[in-house]
């Protein structure tokens, strides 16, 4: 018997800068992540993607490579299990038909799973796999996306409504001092987490165990489940250490793949997407084509705001990227019309990346911002601040908080922003033209039902149970803090532990709302067991476990417009006669809830503002109408952000707790990324006297606008 | 599985961070996959498997290579440290404490290959090497001062998608800030020149 009382209460945890719990496995190596952990009789398999864009497959002609050294199957749709997509899965998704691998002979596009090729080694089932002959009847297709689509249609989907409007646009823009009407485009991007999808699946005593590396190990399990048609329970998911997901790692090919080999082989089969493979099975962001109208007074009020997005999902599932989304939080106008408009193509299907909606939605809109206070000859935050909406423009819903011109003011002093001359074109360094530019950011934030369980050790630990995961975000370390506080003892007699299915319902790490999700769990769990174990005399050697379920809690907040604020600047050299353009500093201020781990919280910033410049500069996949499959689908061809191409980034925040959270929470994963890369372009614009609205700012668009000052 | 070597197979020994491993390889499978899938050494990652991304990277006679792209077969009498040979024991490299005090990674999947990579620029660096960013590329100039804009463009082949390239920069100027210092107290020691003559050998 031990007692737990713990004399003095500790310093508060959360607020103060720890280090990664697990970053001593990280820095020597010992961290296991999904593909990394043995199994005896492990096999291998690989996976045999379309090389037509659209048709039939007419046979796998599976004899010769089964007579390859090594090969133990060839999943087709020939012969693989069946599965069933007819449920509804997180959310009330639909999952995506994509994940449903070879049940019957159509390719819907480029990079279609085919055929699984197991194997001894990797290195079997790769040479077999690359020597499978599939035939085909080709189809025509059509991937190619533009402004003009006819068939185009309003799509809701996670972020609201299809179109939102009121008051008459006409009228307003009609009767509007200044108007701007501008079309901003951006391209297909890709998530390219560090870490490959990977998925090895078993079958242990009649229970199904898959460790794998995704976001939320009980929503991979349920749909495993739904589509295997198994009994949840016999479905169990771990993922210890996930090597980024940014919302690509949900339920995908690899993982029903490895399913069915698993199960057809009775050992386990391991199966690893290669980084080309993830280029058509991982999911990526859609290209967009938007359309701002602005009109304004002569004092930059806004009088009419539009804002029409466009973009592309597949023929087999809807998915939209909800680029109107931003204008139906950031400003109001007496005329207010916002539209996600969806074309379908023969091409994969896309998904969440950080901050979906908001990172695209904010180029287009927070640049037309910009060439708004431009045309008014007024600055730019001025113009913001005097179009701060006193509630949500759309919903009418009062503000949890909305603390952007805190961001904005700070901002700017930290920045020199008073010292800014406006006119564009007129400072030089040498080859290099330079300039600065602002933008305002906002990322939506919630709380999901999730569950944990807390145990009081007989040796005077605590052990934290919840199936959150921690993707890079620091999620272990922020509970630990968090547990740690509640259970008013020091950090170091508290064990998180994650990613696992058995744990029971959580939040997955997504939408920015793992944390406060998982953190509310945690503090109610914490928060009983310290009740308990104050009314007990002694701990036993089983503990005492006290689990909470935040099920009601989450149910009775409030209606409110919930966001995280920030402001973005940027600094950027422009050389005119090679098109490079460099960002020399960046600076972001966030209103962003109650920071739990400064070290941590300003990484994550920071990685989202990378994101930002990554995509300003950098990232675009390029589609070949021809056969509709991508150029250089890999990290040579699609360039992410470099060291090199990266300055000293600076993110700090302003105090923003939200009054409705028990720890004060909002949510930090997102609004990183948003606002960054039209900061750059219209630090770019201010450089050279050229707005640049089609991403990324390449060499050649530079060289081709040309000095316009 | 470990077949009789043949036409396709060969024994190899390999010498991992000081301790040689004797196995039968398909004469196709990298050093990376050797290493993961068959020592059991995972530490050294796998993000892109044809060299783009700089995550597998180890030290090969303490130059910097990808795994990847290295048959194992070929990786036969060449001195092979991984992230699990940069420690020395229980006490982390000053680059791994670097990393973990200044939060230089998220995921961590990147971090082997960036602090295998970081403990050769610290070596690279103090030989005299110059960068594509170095000013003054003339032998007798010495190492340039390790400004972030070094160590930026050095770390270059290290693709780190959570953006911590911030404090990975700041991560490895710690620790050769450290270094340094140890090589000026190594140097007042060896007033025979050794240690210079020791640095020019690694940059043979």
């Amino acid at each position: 018997m031990t007692t737990t009382t713990t004399g003095t209460r500790p310093a508060q945890a959360v607020g103060t800068a720890h280090t990664r719990v697990e970053g001593p496995d990280k820095v020597t190596g010992a961290a296991r992540y999904a593909g990394e952990i043995p199994f005896t009789e492990l096999a291998h398999g690989w996976l045999v993607l379309s090389t037509i864009t659209r048709g039939r497959i007419r046979s796998v002609e599976d004899a010769a490579v089964l007579e390859m050294p090594g090969v133990l199957t060839v999943l087709h749709h020939g012969n693989a299990p069946r599965v069933d997509t007819g449920y509804t899965g997180m959310m009330g998704m639909s999952p995506d038909p994509t994940i449903a691998v070879f049940q019957h002979d159509r390719v819907p596009h480029a990079g279609w799973p085919v055929a699984l090729v197991v194997a001894e080694t990797s290195e079997q089932a790769r040479e077999a796999a690359e020597a499978l002959v599939v035939h085909y009847e080709e189809e025509p297709h059509n991937v190619t996306f533009s402004g003009e689509h006819p068939d185009a249609y309003p799509a809701p989907g996670v972020g609201g409504p299809g179109v939102t409007e009121k008051g008459d646009l006409a009228a307003e823009l009609a009767a509007s001092a200044v108007v701007l009407d501008a079309e901003y485009t951006t391209p297909e991007e890709h998530h390219n987490p560090m870490e490959p999808h990977a998925a090895t699946a078993h079958w242990d005593g009649g229970r199904l165990e898959v460790v794998d590396s995704n976001q939320g190990t009980l929503w991979v399990a349920n749909e495993l489940a739904n589509l295997f048609s198994l009994d949840p329970a016999s479905v169990r998911v771990r993922s210890e250490h996930v090597g980024g997901g940014f919302g690509s790692k949900g339920v995908r090919a690899h993982q029903v793949a490895a399913v069915m080999a698993a199960t057809v082989l009775a050992r386990p089969v391991r199966v690893v997407m290669t980084r080309r493979q993830m280029f058509s099975l991982a999911g990526y962001r859609s290209p967009t084509t938007q359309r701002v109208r602005l009109g304004a007074d002569a004092e930059g009020r806004l009088r009419a705001l539009e804002h029409d997005c466009l973009s592309l999902t597949s023929t087999v599932h809807e998915f939209v990227e909800a680029g109107a989304g931003p204008a139906r939080v950031m400003y109001d106008a007496p005329a207010h019309r916002t539209a996600n408009r969806l074309v379908r193509l023969d091409v994969p299907s896309p998904t969440f990346m950080r901050a979906p909606g908001e990172a695209p939605g904010s180029f287009a809109l927070e640049s037309a911002v910009d060439e708004l206070a431009e045309k008014c000859g007024i600055d730019p935050i001025e113009l913001r601040l005097r179009n701060e909406p006193a509630a949500g423009p759309v919903s009418g819903l009062p503000f949890s908080t909305r603390n952007l011109p805190a961001c904005f003011r700070e901002g700017a002093r930290r920045f020199g922003w008073a010292d800014r001359d406006p006119r564009p074109g007129v400072r030089r360094d040498g080859r290099w033209l330079l300039g600065t530019g602002t933008a305002a950011a906002s990322f939506f934030v919630g709380a999901m039902p999730s569950t944990a369980a807390a145990t009081a050790e007989a040796d005077g630990t605590f052990t934290v149970r919840i199936n959150a995961s921690d993707i890079g975000t620091g999620a272990r370390t922020a509970l630990t803090l968090i547990a740690a506080d509640a259970l008013q003892v020091p950090t170091d007699r508290v064990r998180v532990r994650i990613g696992d299915s058995d744990f029971g319902p959580a939040m997955i790490a997504g939408g920015s709302m793992g944390t406060r999700s998982w953190a509310w769990a945690v503090t109610a769990a914490a928060d009983a067991l310290r009740e308990r174990v104050a009314l007990s005399d002694g701990i036993p050697p089983e503990g005492i476990t006290v689990r909470s379920d935040t099920t009601d809690a989450v149910g009775a907040l409030a209606q409110k417009e919930r966001h995280s604020f920030g402001a973005q600047f940027a600094e950027v050299a422009v050389d005119v006669a090679t098109g490079e353009v460099r960002v020399r500093r960046m600076l972001g201020i966030f209103a962003a809830g109650r920071i739990i781990n400064p070290l941590t919280a300003r990484g994550q910033l920071t990685g989202g503002m990378i994101w930002g410049i990554s995509m300003a500069l950098h990232e675009e996949a390029i589609r070949d109408e021809g056969t509709g499959a991508l150029y250089g689908a890999d990290l040579a061809g699609y360039h992410v952000a470099t060291n090199a191409d990266v300055p000293l980034i600076e993110a700090d925040w302003v105090d923003d707790p939200d009054p409705d959270d028990p720890v004060g929470i909002k949510g930090i994963g997102e609004v990183g990324i948003v606002g960054v890369a039209a900061a750059i372009a219209n630090a770019v614009w201010h450089a050279t006297g050229v707005r640049h609205r089609s991403l990324p700012i390449r060499p050649d668009r530079v060289l081709t606008a040309g000095p316009h000052a | 599985m470990a077949p009789a070597p043949s036409s396709t197979y060969s024994a190899v020994t390999l010498n991992i961070n000081g301790e040689k491993h004797t196995l039968t390889v398909d004469h196709r499978t990298t050093l990376l996959d050797a290493l993961r899938e068959r020592l059991d050494m995972t530490g050294t990652k796998k993000g892109c498997d044809q060299g783009q991304c700089g995550a597998c990277t180890v030290l090969l006679d303490n130059r910097r290579a990808v795994a990847c792209l290295q048959l194992a077969v070929a990786a036969e009498g060449r001195e092979i440290t991984t992230i699990e040979g940069v420690a020395d024991g229980d006490q982390l490299h000053a680059v791994q404490q670097a990393f973990l005090d200044l939060d230089g990674y998220q995921c961590g999947y990147c971090t082997p290959g960036q602090i295998c990579s970081a403990v050769a620029v610290i070596e690279e660096h103090a030989a005299g090497w110059p960068s594509a960013v170095t000013d003054d590329v003339r032998p007798e100039a010495g190492p340039p001062p390790l400004t972030a804009e070094e160590i930026r463009e050095r770390m270059s082949g290290n693709l780190c998608r959570c953006g911590a390239y911030v404090s990975i920069v700041q991560a490895v100027a710690r620790a050769a800030e450290a270094d340094a210092r140890a090589r000026a107290v190594d140097g007042d020691r060896t007033a025979d020149g050794s240690q210079a003559a020791k640095r020019e050998g690694a940059a043979a």
